[in-house]
């Protein structure tokens, strides 16, 4: 008999009135308040009592849109418009909170990895060790123009699979890869005890304990160290989103938890393998990548009642809804048994996308949470203030670290 | 000493906290000093700072790790947060104080930073400002993308351009677009707010930008700089200045050259208001804080840090100069690559020369070492003496037009203002020249600054 499998992790992501775009027309529904701080952090401040292991925040430099592979950005009036930086967001509620892991949205293709280091490596300063980062690519014409600095082509959703395509998500994803790297060796930069303050010599620092990371790459190079010492988690962890090949390479390569959107659990085995075979390829196959399944929820008292409001909200959108990810409509209780089967199919964790925020952020907390305890599936109280720690991941050393240390 | 004209009601008086920077004013060596990265830190600085009902905390920023002859510098505090990220968590730990962060023009683009800045104001109410500084070095860039390199002339044109393309952004918005009413199903009012266009020498940018608009509109936007350049910039778009004129009579001419450029942009003599940077030593009397002034002094200016200044100075090796003997007799080195780098220094073979004779006059005429030299040249305290003493002197010089108010800088993180608040502040309220409660809902209303227009 084989050992039993370790808890599932849970994480919800955070998008605005919530990922239905009706969202914003439920009763309970703050549409007014999407750009205020006590808006997040109620939302936060609920998953937290809900114990959840994490939470995301969705970003975009562009403005939202319906067709997000459409060159132009459309001029609905009738959807959710305009947002807040979701790093910042993250920040401003880390002190509102004490054990939930943060991981917010950062776009790593027009940015600069130095700023996004500094920034993640101040949020996990901020949450005393609870910050991670969701990397998300933007190669589109729209959001290039933005910044001016470089062309894309315009491609469709159908032409990635073009030799255009292909070759653009080549190199979009490389870049990430590239980016994701200069990130941690930034994190890695200023060893742990780096900062002496040795009064007798009138060192604040020991210099042979910062390093310069000296990266070159395609698209930017970087001198390092960070302005920034070491956070307190190390190396804060690093998420993707990803739904085919080179998506899950940058998942088996670079990151701590990958994203994943199977439809049935017959799916998983496939998923896991391409990033299990990424991973070796990069020489981790002795580290923890975890794989979440991403799920858009409508939970209800009732199978029926879910179904009836998700066709209620379709009704008020115009259209069904359409999501990358499976879209489930019933009881705590039915999803509890989806994810329990998926989890033994082989992922370690789920991140839930509420179709409605609040409705189904409280759904989860407070009856599939408590379906998941009884069930043994799930944690009872919070065994570990980092998020490092929630996810069973160990505090690296800095690679940078010399083994025999400078004498105090 | 100047004397305040009666016929002129008193000015009020503006206050901000300066959180305590990688540089010899703060003694990191002092027992009661505590970290400069924990976040706690932060916390204590800036509610101290609400406390005392201060305007605004200000941060400083610098992209690359200080070297000097090649090596981390390594004699003040080194390492920094990141300063949007550490803003945006303060404005959960206060309601009132203002959070003023110091961006650079060159190494950023200006969607993402109107964007942060946009995102910073709607999550602390109304509360965020933007110190625009613009840089030049090759040095910095080496952390970035775009690289650095910005010849003399291009730096004001990119903080201008820059400046101008963040606040296009800004104005996309005019703040009644967002409807979100549930019944009619119009979240919007209007197909498309946030569209833009913009094309400069610097920037060639379009799209629709993503934050609405915020409780300020903008952010209150500082200048830094003190060059022609600067003082121009400033004049036509900033709304306060971070000077570094903290005593009377510098601060007089600074104040007047400068408030005296605002009208040929069409701007009013209260749109700017000059704020120097000042450091303070608070004592139970004017002789107990001259002596602590000095003790300060020699724990900012160490044997090893005073060799470290003079080399900055003269931009040569001048490891082994004995820093408790007199000036080197070698003139600065006319090599214009600078030993220093990442910070502002003499940066001209010129500039050097007259600033190392000035020097040397003072050591000459006081008959002083090395080192004691550069404690009395550099970084003198800008208020030393009793709580009295200290408040009288800055109602007289904001009275007498040498600033509109100062930037505090304490030498001991993070509880250095903490006397300052509890000693000074209600002395400066018996005057009449403090508020005794926040008056605005904003920054800018604290500030005494008109709505931007359009």
């Amino acid at each position: 008999m084989s050992a039993p499998l370790p808890r599932l992790r849970l994480a919800v992501a955070l998008d605005g009135a919530g990922w239905h775009p009706a969202a914003w027309r439920e009763p309970d529904a703050r549409p007014e308040d999407l750009l205020k701080p006590g808006y997040w952090a109620g939302l936060v401040q609920e998953a937290e009592t809900g114990l959840l292991d994490f939470v995301t925040i969705e970003d975009s430099l562009s403005i939202q849109t319906d067709a997000p592979f459409g060159t132009e950005d459309d001029d609905r009036t009738d959807r959710v418009r305009g947002r807040l930086d979701a790093v910042l967001i993250a920040s401003r509620i880390a002190p509102l909170t004490s054990h939930i892991g943060i991981v917010p949205t950062a776009i790593v293709t027009h940015t600069e990895p130095f700023h996004l280091s500094k920034a993640i490596a101040t949020l996990d300063y901020v949450s005393r060790g609870r910050a991670g980062v969701r990397v998300q690519v933007a190669p589109r014409p729209r959001d290039a123009a933005l910044f001016g600095r470089r062309e894309f082509p315009d491609i469709s959703y159908a032409d990635l699979r073009s030799p255009t395509g292909e070759g653009l998500l080549r190199e979009t994803f490389a870049e990430a890869a590239d980016y994701v790297e200069v990130l941690r060796r930034l994190w890695d930069s200023w060893e742990d005890d780096a900062e002496i303050r040795d009064v007798a010599t009138g060192r604040f620092v020991d210099r042979d304990k910062i390093h310069y990371i000296d990266f070159e790459g395609l698209h930017f190079d970087v001198k390092g160290p960070s302005i920034t010492p070491r956070p307190p988690q190390g190396q804060p962890v690093v998420a993707a989103l990803a739904h085919r090949d080179r998506p899950f390479e940058l998942v088996g390569t670079s990151t701590d938890v990958g994203f994943v959107t199977p439809r049935t659990a017959a799916d998983i085995a496939s998923i896991t393998a391409e990033i299990r075979a990424a991973q070796d390829a990069a020489g981790r196959g002795d580290e923890t990548v975890h794989v979440f399944g991403d799920i858009v929820v409508v939970l209800d008292e009732t199978e029926q009642a879910a179904q009836d409001r998700l066709a209620r909200l379709n009704e008020a959108a115009g259209a069904a809804y359409e999501s990358d990810a499976l879209i489930f409509a019933g009881t705590a209780e039915g999803l509890a048994d989806l994810l329990a089967t998926w989890h033994a199919a082989g992922l370690s964790g789920f991140r839930l996308r509420p179709a409605v925020l609040p409705d189904d952020l409280r759904r989860i907390t407070r009856s599939l949470v408590p379906e998941l305890q009884r069930r043994g599936l799930f944690h009872d109280a919070y065994a570990e203030t980092t998020l490092r720690g929630a996810l069973g991941l160990p505090r690296p050393v800095s690679r940078y670290a010399t083994t025999e240390g400078t004498p105090a | 000493m100047s004397t305040v004209r009666n016929d002129k009601p008193k000015k009020q008086i503006h206050l901000a906290a300066h959180f305590p920077g990688v540089n010899n004013t703060t003694v990191w060596s002092d027992p009661a000093s505590g970290s400069h990265i924990e976040f706690d830190s932060f916390v204590e600085f800036a509610q101290i700072a609400e406390r005392g009902l201060f305007d605004f905390l200000f941060l400083a920023e610098g992209l690359r790790l200080r070297e000097q002859a090649g090596k981390i510098y390594d004699l003040d505090v080194v390492g920094r947060p990141d300063t949007f990220t550490i803003l945006a968590a303060l404005a959960a730990v206060t309601d009132h104080l203002g959070l003023t962060g110091t961006i650079n023009s060159t190494f950023n683009e200006p969607y993402e930073v109107a964007r942060q800045f946009a995102s910073l104001d709607h999550l602390s109410d109304g509360r965020a400002a933007w110190n625009v500084v613009t840089s030049w070095d090759a040095f910095t860039g080496e952390n970035f993308r775009r690289g650095g390199y910005l010849p003399q002339g291009e730096r004001y044109e990119r903080a201008r351009t820059f400046l101008d393309a963040a606040t296009r952004l800004w104005d996309t918005w005019k703040g009644d677009e967002i409807l979100a009413d549930k019944a009619s199903g119009e979240f919007l009012s209007t197909p498309t707010p946030g569209a833009f266009e913009h094309h400069d020498s610097q920037f060639d940018i379009a799209g629709r930008f993503n934050v609405p608009r915020s409780p300020q509109g903008r952010p209150v936007i500082f200048q830094a700089g003190d060059s022609e350049e600067g003082r121009e910039f400033a004049a036509a778009k900033a709304d306060a200045i971070f000077s570094r004129h903290s005593h009377l009579e510098d601060g007089q001419r600074f104040y007047a050259d400068v408030k005296g450029r605002l009208e040929k942009f069409g701007r009013r003599h209260e749109d700017l208001l000059i704020l120097p940077a000042a450091t303070f030593v608070l004592a139970d009397t004017d002789a107990d804080a001259v002596e602590l002034a000095r003790e300060i002094r020699l724990q900012q200016v160490s044997p090893a840090t005073a060799i470290k200044l003079l080399e900055q100075l003269w931009n040569r090796d001048l490891s082994d100069h004995d820093p408790d003997g007199p000036l080197p007799t070698v003139d600065p080195s006319e090599n214009d690559d600078l030993i220093a780098k990442g910070r502002a220094s003499a940066r001209s073979h010129g500039d050097r020369l007259e600033q190392a004779e000035r020097w040397r006059e003072v050591s000459r005429a006081k008959g002083l070492s090395t080192r004691e030299t550069i404690v009395e040249v550099t970084g003198r305290q800008s208020f030393i003496g009793s709580a009295e003493t200290i408040a009288s002197t800055l109602d007289d010089y904001v009275q007498a037009d040498a600033a509109d108010g100062y930037i505090l800088v304490p030498h001991i993180t993070p509880g250095g203002l903490a006397p300052f608040v509890d000693h000074v502040v209600p002395l400066l309220q018996e005057r009449g020249v403090f508020r005794t409660a926040y008056e605005g809902a904003t920054l800018r209303e604290n500030l005494g600054l008109r709505e931007p227009t359009r």
